[in-house]
This record gives C-alpha cells, structure tokens and sequence, in this order.
C-alpha cells in the first residue's frame, strides 16, 4: 500500500496535476452555487475538456476536484438562500439556513467547509484502507436490503415531525411518494397518472420541486413580513463572525467522526449515495442528541449542519468504492466518470489497482489534495460571500426567484416546469402557513422511485412479499425503521405522562 | 376548523381519487403476460393510497391534537392581510408572465424586465442602479450558460431570427 502511495503522490506533486485540482476544485465550487447545476451536470459539461488532457490520471483529478467543489457550492447556496441545488445538500438548509438567518451565515459556512473537509478527508483514508475489501460487501446488498434502506430513508422523517405532529410529517411523505409516481417508471414503462398530458411524461422535476418547497415560500415570507429580512454578519465582513468556540468544536468534533464513518459506508452502497447519507446523518444525530440540543434541531443547531454536511462528503468519497474496484457506478455523478474513463481507455475494476495503480492512487491522493484545497480556497472567501445576505432586499429577492426560476428551466429545458414552480410554490407557501414539514415531501420525492424500483424488484425475484422474512438483513432494517417512526411519539408520550405525573405530586 | 384540517381535508380528496385512479382505471390496459406478475404498475400506488388516506383522515379528525401556533416570525395566515399580500401576488404573477413569455421574448429581454420588474415592485425607485444592475447580470448569467456552459438560451426574441 505504501509503495502505492507513494506512486500517487509523485503523480499528483505534478505541476499539471496540482493545477487540475486547484481548478475543478474553483470551478465545481462557483458553478455549484448555482441553483440546478449539480455535480452530474458540471461534471458532464467538463468530460469534453478532461479527455482533451489525454491523461487518464490527469481527467479523473480534474473531474474528482469538479465533484468537490460542486458538493461543497451546492451548500452554499442551501445556507444562505436556503435553495438547495442538489438532493444531497438539502438537509443542509435544516440548519444552516436557519443560522444564516440568524445572523450566523459566516460561522454556518465556516462549519460547512470544515464538516466537509473532515468528511472527505476521513472518508479517504476509509477508501485507503477498506476499499478492496468492501467491494465484496456492498455485492451482499441486492434490492430487497435497498428497499429497507430507503424505508430507514424515510423514517428519518421521525427527525422532522414536530411534536405531536407525526401524521403530519407522515402525510407530506407520502404526497411526496405520491408526486414520485407521476410519469414513466423504470420499470414498467408505463406513463402514470400523466393525465395526458406529454409534459408530465418524464415526471415533475426534482429541481422544480425543491425550489418550490424552500426557496419560494422563503422569499413569499420575507416580501410578506420585511420584518423576516435577513441580519446580516458579512456587512463588515469582521473574521470574527467566522470563528467557532472551543464549546462549539467540542461539539460538532464527534458528530463529524461519526457521520464520516456511517457517510462513508452508505456512499459505498450502489444506488445510496449522499442524498440518504446525509437524511440518515441528521435523523441519527437528532435521535441520539439531549433534549434540549434536539429542541436546537431544525432551529439553528451547528450539530445539525455538521451531521449532513460531514456525511454527504464523506458519501461522495465512498462512492468511488465500488467505481474503482467493481467498475459499478454507485451513483449518476460516479456513471458519468466511468463513462470519462473509458473514453481514456482506462477500464475500472478488479484489475484496476494491478494494471494503473496510477491512475487508482494518484485519484486517491487527489482527495485529500482536494479537500485541503477546497478549505483553504474556500476559508478566506467566506466573508465575501456571505456579504449576499448583506444586499438590500429589492434587488435579493427579485435575484433569488429568478435563480430559482433558471434551476428549474436548465434542468428540462421546458417552460412548463416554469409554471409548476409557481403552482407548487403557492401551494408550499399555504401548506406552511398550516405548519406542514416540507422537507418530508421532498425526501418522499427524491427516494420514492428508488423505493420502487427496489420494492419492484425484490418482489419479482421472490415472487411476492416473503423476501421481508427471508432476508434477515432487511428484516432488521425494517424494524430500525419502525423504531425511527415510533420512538419520537413513544417519548413525547412518555414525557407527558410524566410532566402529569409531576403536576399530580404537586 | 383550523386551517390545517381543511388542507388535510383536500389531501384526504387528492389521496381518494388517486387511490380511486390505481384501483379501478390504471390495470385496464394491463397486457395479459404483465398480469401474472406478482408486482403491478398500481400495486405502490394502491398501498399509497391507502396510507394517505389513514394519514389525512387522522388530521381531519383531529386526533393528534391543534395545530401549533406560528413560530417567532412565521407568518400567521389568521392576520394575513396585515401583512404584504399584494407585492407578494404581483411577484408570483411577473414569474408566471416570465415563464410564458422567457421563449417567445427571448432570455436577454424577459430577464431583464423580470429583475427591473422585481425590484420595482419592492419599492426600489433608483433607475440608475437598477437598470445597469440588471442588464450586467442578465448579460453575465446568459454568456455563462450558453457559452460557458453550453446550455443553449434563445438570446433574442423568436421574430428575429436566433
């Protein structure tokens, strides 16, 4: 191992090579910030300039640093305009918006940076360390313990629910199921629930649908209450603002190691990737925090932006575990490098590591350059851009709905998706003016054909629903779930009975 | 009734003629070798449908209790009209126009109405600001995307040709 190391050191130390990763790291990180330009599409705008390098250790450093820096834009956008670009920063926004509007938008993107770069840079000494072996581990999970995945996904809306409100928070899941089976599926290939109409064949928008349900009814409330504005801490740009107290380190310091460990094995599951990743950091972390931290949840909490921000890294790093090793694209950001790869006669696997270990190491190597880079590009910028929140709200909101409206058109295409938005916007906007969760319709939305897919599949190979009591693996699941849904009433119950039982006494 | 329940009372209609959609219509068309499998195109949206309904009907009925009042600086939809309806409508409706008019019109154009016309409604009165503002950024944001990028934008409006 070290003799590989040592080769993808050498490779990476090239003059051309640092220079790939200082740029797809600056390119990923300002194109990511904006709205509907995820890591699959920049990546797949930069596949032309990649191969033009002829170098396949050169192209996959180039395209790792786009992946990044892309991740880590994404959340740049999630903390302050509360508009997540990319499924995988969403539970981003939980928090960070709301410490952006609390005047702490310099110290939620200082945690943002350091989560990431703890996530990614842990995550690669996982990939060092585990990568051959968990390649014949991930083989193990077939649909039948991915479909239990996604219903632990899902039960991470225990983690949402108010207090009292779980039917709520189960109800907006399930619309967001619902909304998942209009169009055509995978595998039936038949248009449901279309209505006719063509434009709904492909099935509403991810895109549209996440701007709908954060950024428009945000910037609805601020043009309805100017009270609502943002504070502003970049206003005199003081490093201060950015600083986080040793409290606060001693804090977030084992939610970013145990988030970077369990990130880092969802990434590694084909089809699982960042998005549960991060759902799935933020429900355990809010399950297993105080009660008084877990009031904090959804307010504000630093925990509660370190948790995704740290697995949906540390995610991303583990999902080049099956590409390297199995040549199976976890997710579509890790399809489309293998699709570069093999335009660069390099062909991923089993051999990989045997044929081009420097091409394996040198990718390696560039993660944790990578990661380095992206803090300390990122780091001295924070202040600058955490100054939009400073400008005045006739020009910001007017600029945060016409994002929101290029999100939604450069991923179809389609003007129609324009007039969705609105519609789902106004719909948003009433659904929480009644204090329905939001966040819940769009995990439903983002797993639901994942879910079933997988339930689809399963089905079929076990000929009927027995694959649940046959497969112990997703029969545990299966319970982790129910506990998920079930813990957050059982003890709301419990403290009820016991706050009567205290009122009995007096 | 509170305003929650009337929403779960509408969810409880939308899950209903969803449902009514996945158990009674969708399987018509079924070809016959699709039928012996054990999992049909309605079988998610049934047990969905079913879910939903249980859920809305227990808000609608109000087992789990009032809603909750509104959080420290949320809106509450019970004093709506003490707040800025009005810019708020107007902004929705520049978007609804922005999106029927960003192809006919053309991206440089529509875009820059749209962000003078955004700004106005919230009461910004300095043209010499606005109007090189908006034009900079629309004239940036459209050369990233279509050259940059590649994503194609139709610049000008559709009688001129491009």
């Amino acid at each position: 191992m070290l003799e590989g190391m040592l080769i993808g050191l050498q490779t990476v130390f090239s003059i051309q090579n640092l220079l790939m990763v200082i740029g797809g790291c600056l390119i990923g990180t300002f194109i990511g910030m904006l709205p509907g330009l995820g890591p699959m599409s920049i990546i797949a705008i930069m596949i032309p300039v990649a191969i033009s390098l002829g170098d396949p250790a050169a192209a996959l450093i180039l395209l790792a640093g786009v992946y990044y820096g892309a991740i880590f834009g994404g959340s740049t956008s999630s903390i302050l305009l509360n508009a997540p670009g990319v499924a995988g920063t969403v539970a981003t926004s939980f928090d960070g918006y709301p410490m952006a509007r609390q005047g702490k938008a310099g110290k939620a993107l200082t945690i943002a940076a350091i989560s990431s770069f703890a996530g990614g840079t842990i995550g690669a000494i996982l990939l060092m360390i585990f990568a051959p072996m968990l390649s014949s581990v991930a083989l193990l999970f077939h649909s039948a313990e991915y479909f239990g995945l996604m219903v632990v996904g899902l039960s991470a809306i225990a983690a949402f629910a108010g207090t009292g409100q779980v039917a709520k928070a189960l109800m907006m899941t399930l619309l967001g199921l619902i909304m998942a089976t209009v169009g055509e599926g995978a595998l039936f290939n038949l248009p449901r629930f279309t209505m006719g109409l063509m434009d709904l064949q492909s099935g509403f928008g991810f895109i549209t649908l996440a701007m709908a349900m954060f950024a428009l009814p945000e910037a609805m409330f601020l043009v309805m209450n100017p009270a609502r504005t943002t504070t502003d801490d970049g206003g005199d740009g003081k490093i201060k603002d950015l600083r986080i107290t040793r409290a606060e380190a001693r804090a977030i310091a084992p939610v970013i190691g145990r988030q970077s460990i369990q990130g880092f094995f969802i990434g590694v599951l084909p089809g699982a990737g960042a998005t549960i990743a991060s759902f799935l950091g933020y429900a355990v972390e809010r399950n297993i925090a105080s009660k008084e931290e877990q009031a904090e949840f959804g307010k504000g909490s630093i925990k509660g932006l370190a948790a995704p921000e740290t697995a949906n890294n540390a995610a991303c790093t583990g999902s080049f575990v099956p590409l390297l090793t199995l040549g199976i694209p976890g997710s579509g950001t890790t399809a489309i490098l293998l699709g570069a790869l093999i335009a660069l006669n390099v062909s991923p696997g089993p051999r990989l590591m045997i044929d081009a270990p420097e091409v394996f190491w040198a990718v390696i190597m560039s993660m944790f350059i990578g990661n380095f880079v992206l803090l300390i590009l990122n780091l001295p910028l924070i202040p600058y851009i955490a100054k939009i929140l400073a400008v005045p709200r006739s020009f910001l909101i007017p600029f945060i709905l016409f994002f929101t409206l290029m999100g939604a058109y450069i991923g179809q295409n389609n003007a129609t998706e324009l007039l969705l938005l609105v519609g789902f916007g106004v719909c948003a906007t009433i659904l929480r003016f009644a204090d329905y969760p939001l966040a819940p319709l769009l995990i439903g939305f983002i797993l639901g054909r994942m879910l079933e897919d997988n339930f689809s599949r399963a089905m079929q190979l076990y000929d009927g629903i027995g694959f649940v009591w046959e497969r112990p693996m997703t029969m545990g699941l299966l319970v982790i779930a129910v506990a998920l849904v079930l813990l957050p009433s059982y003890r709301e119950r419990r403290a009820r009975l016991r706050a009567a039982g205290v009122a009995d006494g007096d | 009734m509170a305003l929650d329940r009337w929403i779960a009372l509408v969810l409880l209609g939308i899950c209903i003629v969803y449902g009514y959609a996945a158990f009674f219509t969708m399987d018509d068309g079924l070809a016959p070798f699709m039928q012996r499998n054990p999992i049909w195109p309605s079988t998610f949206p049934k047990v969905l449908s079913v879910m939903g309904i249980v859920a809305s009907s227990i808000i609608v009925l109000g087992l789990e209790g009032p809603q909750a009042p509104p959080k420290e600086g949320d809106i509450d939809y019970r004093r709506l009209f003490d707040y800025d309806v009005l810019p708020a409508v107007a902004l929705l409706s520049l978007m609804v126009a922005y999106a029927l008019l960003l192809r006919p019109a053309g991206f440089l154009l529509s875009t820059s109405t749209f962000l003078i016309g955004g700004s106005l409604i919230l009461g910004e009165r300095r043209w010499l600001i606005m109007v090189p503002v908006a034009f900079t950024a629309t004239g940036f944001i459209w050369y990233l995307v279509q050259e940059v990028l590649g994503i194609f934008l139709r610049p000008l409006p559709g009688f001129m040709g491009i």
